[in-house]
């Protein structure tokens, strides 16, 4: 290239990782200059996360070289980046609450005056940091804990710069913000750009992509698509680019307009901490695909309806009924099943059998003696019908794949006859064969009669198994797709380039 | 953002010195009503006596604890300092310092042992360190019947019972060590890591700092502190006493001043001068009872609510502080 911006800071040439023989990277190129804004955005499983984890240390590359000012370089840690001058603002913070700003500041490099902590150095130095980069209201000696999550933000900037860091890789920095968090980010962002400093920011929302970036890489399936000047470029483009792949999966055949029921679930202006204004109607025999990105509130919906962290506003009618989702206990008394995104943290007991793990629910809920031998019955006639494969029903369920391990678990809600089903990504990490079993029963049970809501990250499989799509984005509904739906319409609404309005 | 949350993070007194205000009080008053005095020379000195035995162990139960791990090892660390200072003293005032110095090192070579299982080795503190302290607890058991060596003269009238008006020479000691490890703490790469660790492991390693290094260091210092504890009860005892740590309860009755002290069990929060009080308040509780003449089951049922409340009380402060 010959344009006439500065000599690169960062350079990556040809980065490829495999992941167990899975190619999770492919051949990927970036560059980022000092005082450049470079974004990369991708749909889930792009390798961003990957390519970032590579670049602060994370990860070793497979193939490919990490040049940094001309120099090509091998970290063998974090630390090594680190020391190299690459700070990365992860989405979870790196900060001990309990420790004051200055602490969390010079963790691990402690300025020290004759072999001791030289507090009032600390804090001098840590408020002339923050004063650096705008922050002067931010007291050095304040609390993390005890800061809302912007200052939290500043305070890791502060950590990455107080280590001399010339590249900044910020990692979906906004995801965690308050809408009037974000201008402030942005204004950070641009002090920081004033310093020469460069920055990677990955982010899977456009607006801010557009507002602050000067070049934007694509990736999709580990590659990378394209590099575009911010100018010269559209949002539609860019959507263009992160999606378009061809539906080669079968999927289980829709409910025709005969089969759907009447309305199961009705929820009316709910919201809670994580949900604003949520309106949605469920009926029986069809399944609603829930869209939208990670920390969109796809989850917190689920998790209101299950009564995991109930609405606190809003009405919720089942069947007619006014109901109140207080616990899960409560949400599976009125009908209602949850399989969770988080197989291994709740979905299962790890060390306990398929049997015990699939008897779960119904222990819990009925009361302990009346009918233990049929239960136990119909429960092994329910994992056979599931086509669980396995050593048997006694075998402990750790040592199943992911996809007989899940099939348990929907036994599992199956035992309680539920009349509404919520799926949380019900095939991540699930082999191929074990998917399409899995999207046969969950249509075998719309067909059945319950009402089926499915939130998928997996594109292909959200437009291929939904009667309707509801798309999320910040907690709220972003808008309601048909069926026939492009993956274009839904990255569209979930990463915001189409107004609410027009949706 | 409200302006309060701000406000630049402030020590607070623990509510253990508020809780040991009044108990005192209240002691105070109910053996005055029953016809005592608990203030008088000898229950107070007996109280700092009791306070500076305790208090030596938990101070460096505190360090270990704040840096997430734990020391069940302690109570037998003590009885072995006792008899290895005493057998080596043998009675006389010649070998008074390589005596200390020898119990010391035993003590601190258990407290590395301690820390090597806990990190090189990866087992659980409170396995590790209950396994150590059964090893230690086969050896005192085989070795000995009774009270063996005998301490020297010379420390057992400094450091055993002399005092300052009603200050024994050992609570000084304690004093010390408090102020030598509130120091390290708020003075010392060493402690600022030393809570790092404690408060998030994964942090503490991102930043730089060598978990493994401060936790064993924490560990050593620990078994020292039990080591000096088990000096001053040789001093005490005029002898070596293979069985004063476990019916001292040592091991539980520290973690317990820890925990009334405010300092978090699960590490990262929390501080010495707080542990002191809580050894205070349960030297407190005890001279209380004492004057009072209680039945000693009744006392420990006392005590059993206490550190439950103590924690609960606790719990409760740091849900609101979340919400």
């Amino acid at each position: 290239m010959s344009d006439p911006r500065p000599a690169p800071l960062l350079t990556l040439r040809g980065i490829g990782k495999s992941f167990l023989g899975v190619r999770v990277l492919d051949g990927v190129d970036l560059d980022v200059a000092p005082g450049e804004v470079h974004a990369v955005v991708g749909e889930n499983g792009a390798g961003k996360s990957t390519l970032m984890k590579i670049v602060s240390g994370g990860y070793a590359p497979d193939g490919g070289t990490v040049e940094l000012a001309g120099e090509p370089r091998v970290f063998r840690g974090p630390r090594d980046a680190q020391r190299a001058g690459i700070g990365i603002i992860h989405q979870e913070f790196n900060l001990l609450p309990g420790r004051t700003v200055a602490e969390n500041v010079y963790l691990g490099h402690e300025p020290v005056r004759r072999g001791f902590v030289d507090r009032r150095e600390m804090l001098d130095r840590t408020a002339r940091l923050l004063a650096s980069i705008g922050e002067t209201a931010l007291p050095a000696d304040a609390r993390v804990g005890r800061l809302g999550v912007a200052q939290q933000q500043v305070v890791e900037i502060a950590k990455a710069l107080a280590l001399d860091a010339r590249l900044l890789i910020m990692d979906e920095p906004t995801a965690a913000l308050a809408d009037h968090e974000v201008e402030l980010l942005y204004g950070l962002v641009r002090r920081l750009q004033e310093r020469g400093i460069g920055l990677l920011y990955v982010s899977h929302r456009l607006t801010e992509v557009f507002d602050l970036s000067s070049r934007i890489t694509v990736l999709k399936d580990g590659r990378r698509v394209t590099t575009v000047d911010t100018a010269t470029t559209t949002a539609d483009e860019l959507v263009r680019h992160m999606v378009g792949r061809e539906l080669s999966s079968y999927y289980p055949e829709r409910a025709a307009p005969e089969d759907l029921g009447p309305v199961r679930l009705t929820v009316r202006d709910a919201g809670n901490r994580k949900l604003r204004d949520v309106d949605l109607q469920l009926r029986a025999g069809e399944v609603l695909g829930i869209g939208g990105l990670q920390g969109s509130g796809r989850s917190a919906l689920a998790r209101a309806l299950f009564g995991v962290s109930p609405f606190t506003t809003g009405d919720v009618t089942l069947d007619g009924r006014p109901v109140r989702l207080r616990s899960p206990r409560t949400a599976m008394r009125a009908g209602i099943a949850y399989v969770t995104e988080d197989r291994k943290g709740e979905g299962i007991v790890p060390r306990q059998s398929v049997l015990d793990n699939a008897l779960l629910a119904s222990r819990a809920v009925f009361a302990a003696r009346s009918g233990r031998a049929a239960r136990t019955v119909r429960v092994r006639e329910l994992l056979a019908a599931v086509e669980v494969r396995g050593a048997g029903d006694d075998q402990e369920i750790r040592f199943l794949s992911g996809g007989n391990q899940q099939k348990v678990v929907l036994a599992r809600w199956l035992a309680l006859n539920p009349r509404i089903l919520l799926f949380d990504e019900p095939t991540r990490g699930i082999d191929v064969g074990a998917k399409s079993a899995i999207h046969d029963l969950v249509r075998r049970l719309a067909r059945d009669g319950a009402a089926v809501l499915m939130i998928s990250s997996d594109l292909p499989e959200l437009l291929g198994m939904s009667d309707r799509i509801v798309v999320m984005r910040d907690g709220r509904i972003a808008g309601e797709l048909p069926a026939s739906a492009s993956e274009e319409d839904v990255v569209a609404l979930a990463v915001g380039t189409v107004r609410e309005a027009a949706a | 953002m409200s302006a309060l949350s701000l406000l630049p993070a402030r020590r607070p007194v623990p509510g253990v010195f508020v809780a040991l205000t009044l108990t005192l009080v209240i002691g105070w008053l109910v053996v005055l009503v029953d016809g005592g005095q608990l203030f008088n020379q000898s229950t107070t000195v007996s109280l700092l006596h009791v306070a500076a035995g305790l208090g030596l162990v938990a101070v460096g139960q505190t360090l270990v604890i704040l840096g997430g791990s734990l020391d069940l090892s302690v109570a037998y660390v003590i009885s072995l300092s006792t008899l290895v200072a005493a057998e080596t003293m043998n009675g006389s005032d010649g070998a008074l310092m390589p005596a200390i110095g020898l119990a010391l090192a035993v003590s601190a070579a258990v407290g590395l042992l301690n820390g090597l299982l806990v990190t090189k080795f990866r087992v659980n503190a409170f396995i590790a360190t209950l396994g150590v302290g059964l090893l230690l607890k086969g050896y005192l058991d085989s070795g000995y019947d009774g009270p063996a060596g005998t301490t020297s003269p010379t420390l057992v009238q400094t450091l055993g019972y002399q005092r300052i008006g009603p200050v024994p020479l050992s609570f000084l000691l304690l004093v010390a060590v408090t102020g030598a490890a509130w120091f390290a703490l708020s003075r010392t790469r060493f402690g600022h890591h030393l809570v790092a660790v404690g408060g998030d492991p994964e942090v503490a390693r991102l930043s730089g700092v060598r978990n493994d290094r401060v936790l064993v260091t924490a560990h050593v210092l620990c078994s020292l502190c039990a080591g000096l504890a088990g000096i001053y009860l040789a001093s005490r005892l005029g002898s070596g006493a293979p069985r004063v740590g476990t019916e001292g309860l040592y091991d539980l009755e520290s973690i317990a001043a820890v925990v009334i002290g405010g300092t978090a069990l699960a590490g990262g929060r929390g501080g010495v001068i707080g542990t002191v009080g809580g050894v205070l308040l349960l030297a407190s509780i005890d001279a209380i009872f004492n004057q009072l003449e209680v039945d000693a089951f009744f006392k420990q049922v006392i005590r059993g609510v206490i550190i439950i409340a103590a924690v609960a009380v606790y719990a409760r402060r740091a849900m609101r502080k979340a919400a």
